[in-house]
């Protein structure tokens, strides 16, 4: 590395510094929602690389001290619909395509619950899957779901719930496609795990 | 006769509700995890390599 001195005390430098290493804590969490909304790592990588560039050019007009992470997350989804609307034959295959990555990228070692609830996410519509990832498993309020995803909090709210019934449904009654499991096989391994989870935690 | 017969579900309804609670629970705790799992992740080099170079531009330019 070079030995020139350390960053100029100029205000955008230190502001600069602070930012970058909010950021940085930020991309394991761009990752995992890229992940969920591209389904394919490598393209979920690209996606989050993206983002994190773009949230890196746009710093300027980010408000230190406000929520980082839904403003990332904003920016991440924003790319992620504007790169569907330019090809729009990928996002005509995209359903297709994200079932099938789903699939293929599970760890054979994973556990079973683990295969079908993502095979089961992958059959909501993407509206209702982003509001459930980001509530139920990003740890956003309605509120800030509300803001990422550019809606009402009531439409989040009614989109969590609907996903939380359709997985629900689709867990139990094992309508994912997976030979050789019976009905209600992954709600049964689902339940089991998290209580084995519970006692862990 | 079918109208002694007695209800088809003997469960009352509030442990019906309270076993779908557990379901959506055990939903949301899968969920958390598979999420936590891409987060536990090691970052690609890539990422920070982008952004080291980004600022550099960024105090050259």
């Amino acid at each position: 590395m070079s030995d020139a001195p350390a960053a100029r005390p100029s205000r955008s430098g230190s502001d600069d510094e602070g930012f970058k290493r909010e950021l940085v804590q930020l991309i394991p969490h761009l990752r995992a929602f890229a992940r969920t909304l591209c389904g394919d790592p490598a393209a979920a990588d690209d996606l989050a690389q993206d983002a994190m560039m773009k949230a890196w050019d746009a710093r300027a007009s980010f408000q230190m001290g406000t929520n980082m992470k839904a403003w990332t997350f904003m920016i991440l989804r924003n790319q992620f619909y504007s790169e569907k609307r330019r090809s729009w034959r990928q996002s005509q295959l995209d359903q297709e395509a994200a079932e099938r990555t789903l699939v293929a990228v599970d760890d054979p070692e994973a556990p079973v619950a683990l295969d079908e609830l993502r095979q089961g996410l992958a059959m909501l519509p993407a509206e209702q899957r982003e509001a459930l990832i980001l509530v139920g498993a990003g740890g956003f309020a309605y509120e800030e779901a509300a803001e990422i995803c550019n809606c009402a909090v009531g439409t989040v709210k009614s989109r969590v719930s609907r996903a939380r019934r359709a997985l629900h449904g689709i867990l139990e009654s094992g309508s994912y496609d997976r030979d050789g499991a019976s009905a209600g096989d992954a709600m049964r391994a689902i339940l089991a795990d998290a209580e084995r989870l519970s006692t862990v935690r | 006769m079918i109208e002694n017969m007695p209800a088809p579900d003997p469960r009352k309804p509030s442990a019906a509700l309270d076993e779908a609670r557990l379901r959506q629970q055990a939903i949301g705790v899968r969920l958390r995890q598979m999420f936590d799992e891409v987060v536990n992740e090691d970052v690609p080099d890539e990422f920070l390599e982008i952004l080291r170079r980004a600022d550099k531009t960024a105090e050259n330019g």
